[in-house]
């Protein structure tokens, strides 16, 4: 048996292999491992091995209070975020969906926000909302408004950030939207006219339900993304004032490395894994249902 | 031919050899002033020995996530790292991630630092800086509304009463829960009352409530807007810009609020003064916020214990006071070139809280940030109410619990 001949015959095992490895080191690997220590009691403060202690972690983290209020917020935060999103990025979209002089200086600016760093984003946005002296309030002020306590109030504290995450990825929403406006046929367009339609009925009529796949897509993508969202909050509050603004991700960072209760910390994760596999897997049917 | 080459893949073996031979470490320093003034030292330390030090900064809580996840791991390669004793030194000890540090001199140190520098017999760090709680305050403002600088906590209260303008808060520290605890332990201890007491929580004591109210209520009368999302980080360009007239906070941030290229107040009209006395006492914090340590697992652990030395040396510690970093060194703060170029109300200042201060700065246990947090809602909630929070108690019962329940759970309950 010469060596050219094992690769002939295997090859339908060997060209996959890079990306199951892939797949299995770097994704599944970790998901595995956190599903183990969610059933251990692996805590760094007490000094102690870890232990294997079946579902005590997750007795623990299902009685904080904390934990239901983080996932309450989760939702809030992102439906709030992808809501806002997709009815600014839709319209945006529709606007630039014309020839005009600086189109692609328009777009380059619209990208902007989304290859800046979190971190970044955060640090300016907290100076932006600094009560005394911070932008925001002035540029209130100049409206004639009162003053917001922004991100120092558990009341407006959600709402300001979903503000941040609006700025930075209303974006991403109005490019794929775009992309799919220019994919679009001027057919029904021209007939519509001839016949007399208003832009409404053009918009609600026809538009729409053709760009109804692509605008889905975005609001998945988005939606998944915001449930996971973690480095803004984090730079901005880190979950506060008090757990006003602590989500699921925040929490569970929390957990890890302030409170070194890396098996608890396992629990919200694994929660948080499958919130988002849950809301996967009905968007993809409902899409599958209605044909979308 | 063969001769030629295996000559030349004799001499690169041994090129090779030598270079794995070559001394090197690798050292963890914090985003600190001592950290800063280190890393330019070193390259004199490298020419003296000829060791190769690799360093890496790190901000303070992202040190502490890079040196637990290493080190849980089994995975680190750090030799030498700075540390917070109050913070992380009982887990690290736990964990058993700091080196004994039999072979070190220590008698230059205060006792009150190397109270939670020792575990058990031996010494695991050395103590690097440290800090305790001032009062700083604007001294123009002072002037133009005739007030002298408060001694009491009834005079604080009505100088950020008189101070308090639409422009200008009368007075600010640390709202933001987790991060004030440390800033309220001074109030606490000046009322008489305490975090912890013989491994037990004991912060729903009347003490400490009076002073977490008197705290809440300062605040929210006389604090900037949004207090309780702020930290130091955030007070400090409020300070700076003008905007406060009283701060309290650790002694750490002198530097910064007279630095010229970063504050619009004149470094003159800045005055320090000792943190006020409280009703029953006067005890300011007097920590150790920062240390240096062996790693455990280090392979170079006599290059390690060298490299220590050096850094934590008597003249290094004078190089830091004289930069306005607050030293843990005794020799450095009783050198007569050093008072004479460092700030005089600083000295007192410090001079006051080594010998009357309180070792510790937060409840002192490994589960410390938890606990930081649950004290943190307590503290928010007399702000939000202005002190006068009816289930104030209650709510510090119910914390006192699940802090003694994080007591239990890491088995330092009634241990102390």
């Amino acid at each position: 048996m010469n060596k050219g001949s094992f690769v002939e015959r295997n090859i339908r095992v060997l060209f996959p292999l890079p990306a199951v490895v892939f797949v299995i080191v770097m994704m599944l690997f970790p998901v595995l491992y956190t599903l183990f220590l969610s059933f251990t009691n692996w805590n760094l403060t007490s000094g102690m091995p870890l232990r294997f202690s079946w579902f005590r972690s997750y007795a623990r983290v299902l009685g904080e209070p904390r934990f239901l209020d983080a996932i309450g917020r989760t939702f809030s935060f992102t439906a709030l975020a992808v809501a806002a999103e997709t009815i600014l990025g839709l319209a945006l979209a529709l606007l630039l969906n014309r020839e005009f002089k600086g189109k692609a200086v328009m777009k380059l600016i619209l990208l902007l926000p989304l290859v800046a760093t979190p971190v970044a984003i955060g640090i300016v946005w907290n100076l932006f909302f600094d009560p005394t002296i911070g932008l925001a309030n002035f540029v209130l002020s100049l409206l004639g408004m009162q003053p917001s306590a922004w991100v120092s109030s558990p009341q407006t504290v959600i709402p300001s950030l979903v503000l941040v995450d609006i700025w930075q990825w209303t974006p991403m929403i109005t490019l794929i939207v775009l992309a799919g406006l220019a994919a679009l046929s001027p057919e029904p367009y021209e007939s519509a006219r001839v016949d007399g339609a208003s832009s409404f009925q053009i918009f609600s009529k026809i538009t729409l339900p053709m760009i109804a796949p692509t605008l889905l897509t975005a609001m998945i993508l988005r939606s998944v993304d915001a449930l996971k969202t973690f480095d803004i909050i984090y730079a901005m509050t880190g979950g506060g004032p008090g757990y006003a603004s602590e989500t699921m991700n925040v929490m569970a960072f929390k957990y890890s490395f302030e409170y070194f209760r890396m098996g608890q910390s396992s629990v919200i994760l694994v929660f948080l894994f499958l919130l988002v596999l849950f809301l996967s897997m009905v968007i993809m049917r409902l899409r599958a249902r209605f044909e979308l | 031919m063969k001769v030629k080459v295996f000559a030349v893949l004799l001499a690169l073996i041994l090129i090779l050899g030598a270079g794995a031979q070559a001394k090197e470490i690798r050292v963890l320093l914090a985003n600190h002033p001592y950290g800063e003034l280190l890393r330019a030292a070193i390259p004199e330390y490298e020419k003296a020995t000829g060791v190769k030090v690799n360093v890496e900064s790190l901000q303070e809580s992202q040190l502490t996530t890079k040196l637990t996840t290493e080190f849980a791991t089994n995975s680190s390669s750090a030799d030498v790292f700075m540390t917070r004793p109050l913070q992380e030194g009982k887990m690290f000890y736990k964990n058993g991630w700091y080196e004994p540090l039999t072979a070190y001199d220590f008698s230059d140190y205060p006792e009150s630092a190397m109270g939670v520098a020792r575990f058990g017999a031996k010494p695991y760090l050395v103590p690097l800086v440290t800090e305790w709680q001032v009062l700083y305050y604007r001294k123009d403002l002072f002037r133009k509304a005739g007030l002298s600088v408060p001694k009491t906590f009834a005079e604080l209260e009505a100088a950020a009463k008189a101070l308090d303008s639409h422009e200008v808060a009368g007075f600010a520290s640390r709202g933001r829960g987790a991060a004030a605890v440390t800033q309220v332990s001074s109030y606490i201890y000046n009322y008489g009352g305490a975090y912890l007491d013989k491994g037990k929580a004991v912060f729903d004591s009347k003490e400490a409530l009076d002073a977490i109210r008197f705290y809440g209520k300062l605040l929210a009368l006389h604090g900037p807007k949004g207090v309780t999302s702020m930290s130091w980080e955030n007070i400090m360009p409020l300070f700076q810009a003008g905007k406060v007239a009283m701060w309290t906070d650790a002694s750490v941030f002198y530097g910064q609020i007279v630095d010229p290229a970063k504050s619009q107040v004149a470094a003159a009209d800045v005055g320090i003064a000792n943190l006020p006395a409280g009703p029953k006492a006067s005890n300011p914090f007097y920590v150790v916020s920062w240390g240096m340590a062996v790693a455990r697992q280090s392979k170079n652990k006599a290059l390690a214990l060298d490299f220590i030395k050096w850094a934590t040396s008597a003249d290094l510690a004078k190089k830091g006071l004289i930069a306005n970093i607050t030293m843990a060194r005794n020799s450095a703060w009783a050198d007569p070139e050093v008072r004479a170029k460092a700030n005089a109300e600083l000295v007192a200042s410090q001079a006051f809280a080594a010998k009357n201060g309180n070792p510790f700065d937060r409840p002192y246990m490994s589960a410390v940030g938890n606990a930081r947090d649950l004290i943190g809602e307590v503290i928010i909630e007399s702000i939000n109410t202005a002190g006068t929070s009816q289930t104030l108690a209650n709510l510090a019962r119910q914390k006192v619990k699940a802090v003694n329940e994080l007591l239990e759970d890491t088995g330092e309950f009634g241990v102390y």
